[in-house]
């Protein structure tokens, strides 16, 4: 499997100099398997697929961990969404008594924007992820809700005996620097179990962490933690805050792994990038 | 190892907030979790005494009424949320684990996450005076 990185970028999408090196779109994944492709959130890292040749005349299938504005905004300018040709799934969770369609709405309609979702070109379906894991092509894929305000899921991607978790807006403890030790009341913890390669949100440091608490987001320590637990491979850390510039988030990163011995690799996300798993 | 649904990890971290005494039991009513301020009504630390089946903590306690009849697990406000999935609420009176009388009034609530599926249930509890 190869992990693309679209946007790494949360809250709202920067763009100067100071930020180009991580990169200012909002979250946007692609995970790729010999010629089939699935994209994880549609943040607007999801234009840069707009000149991608694979993205015509074809079946789409678009994952969101939830609706808030950096994981959705891309979706109204992605282009394959105005070609008749494409068929277009957009995934997302169930979210009390309003489906999916009636929420997404609320964005992709006026007076947000001209065109109503019923109107875009291609054929389109939207689905609610089912309870239990399910199949698209080669890819199994689990989507269980995450501790995150509103209805959000974190995802874990089998191919092929390999294992990816993408969980990029999460906050396992609310108000505290530790985990739980007890697994099981560890949010998350099963998406990510054995994991060759974890995509986890870490907005805050310690210090801004204290200020916005209950806010849903982790900071470096919590998603170290977290990944420590889960016993993953590789941990990309995910969701950079947009007050952040590069030249912090290369700092902030310098001084969390300095004295420190992770049982797996570890590194800040940057635009653009791939892995392979 | 099965993690705990998404709404009993965050009902156990509103317990550990609160200074008002929570006890959380499972969709089959395994004791999972109580909080500090439960464990100075019931006696002992949650670390020390572990989970409990709903046969032992129905009955570990002694629960009677104030004329001193037991009261029967299945007149309990957390069995009943059990069984019913619905919110109950009832005062009685226990004896805890270093036996010491107290009268308790109890409120349980079904844990119903947002796939609507019952995943336990919680009870919050405070002590009254016993009538003289």
């Amino acid at each position: 499997m190869r992990i693309r990185i679209h946007g790494t970028r949360g809250s709202y999408p920067t763009s100067s100099k100071d930020y180009e090196y991580y990169g200012g779109a909002t979250s946007c994944i692609e995970v790729i398997y010999e010629q089939e492709r699935i994209i994880l959130d549609a943040g607007t890292g999801i234009i840069n697929l707009n000149e991608d040749d694979y993205y015509r005349k074809r079946r789409i299938n678009i994952l969101l961990t939830h609706l808030h504005m950096d994981h959705i905004q891309g979706l109204a300018f992605f282009q394959p969404l105005f070609n008749s040709e494409n068929e277009v799934y957009i995934w997302g969770p169930k979210g009390g008594n309003t489906g999916l369609r009636l929420r997404l709405n609320r964005y992709l309609s006026p007076p947000l924007f001209p065109l109503p979702l019923r109107d875009v070109p291609c054929n389109l379906t939207i689905k609610e992820f089912p309870d239990d894991p399910f199949k698209i092509g080669s890819f199994q894929i689990s989507a269980d809700y995450v501790s995150h305000p509103g209805p959000t899921v974190g995802f874990r991607v089998e191919c092929e005996g390999k294992k990816f978790a993408y969980i990029p807006d999460h906050e396992p403890m609310i108000g505290k620097l530790e985990l739980y030790q007890e697994q099981k009341w560890i949010s998350g913890i099963e998406l990510a179990q054995g994991a060759d390669l974890l995509i986890h949100d870490a907005q805050y440091g310690n210090e801004e962490y204290l200020k916005k608490a209950g806010w849903g987001h982790s900071t470096l320590q919590h998603a170290a933690q977290f990944s420590e637990r889960a016993k993953v491979d590789k941990l990309l850390l995910f969701h950079h805050d947009p007050a952040h510039n590069d030249q912090m988030i290369k700092e902030m990163f310098s001084e969390f792994i300095s004295d420190k011995n992770f049982p797996f690799d570890v590194d800040m996300a940057i635009q653009g990038q791939e892995v392979l798993i | 190892m099965s993690a705990h649904e998404l709404e009993v990890i965050l009902s156990r971290q509103l317990a550990d907030t609160l200074s008002i005494p929570v006890f959380i039991v499972d969709p089959i009513g395994n004791l999972i979790f109580y909080n500090e301020p439960a464990e100075e009504i019931l006696g002992k630390r949650f670390e020390d005494t572990g989970a409990m089946s709903v046969e032992e903590w129905s009955t570990a306690f002694e629960p009677q009424d104030d004329e001193g009849n037991i009261i029967t697990p299945e007149q309990l406000p957390l069995v009943h949320t059990l069984k019913e999935h619905e919110p109950a609420h009832k005062t009685f009176r226990i004896k805890n684990l270093k036996g010491k009388m107290y009268t308790i009034s109890v409120t349980s609530l079904p844990i119903v996450g947002r796939a609507r599926k019952f995943s336990g249930a919680m009870a919050i509890f405070w002590t009254r005076k016993s009538k003289v």
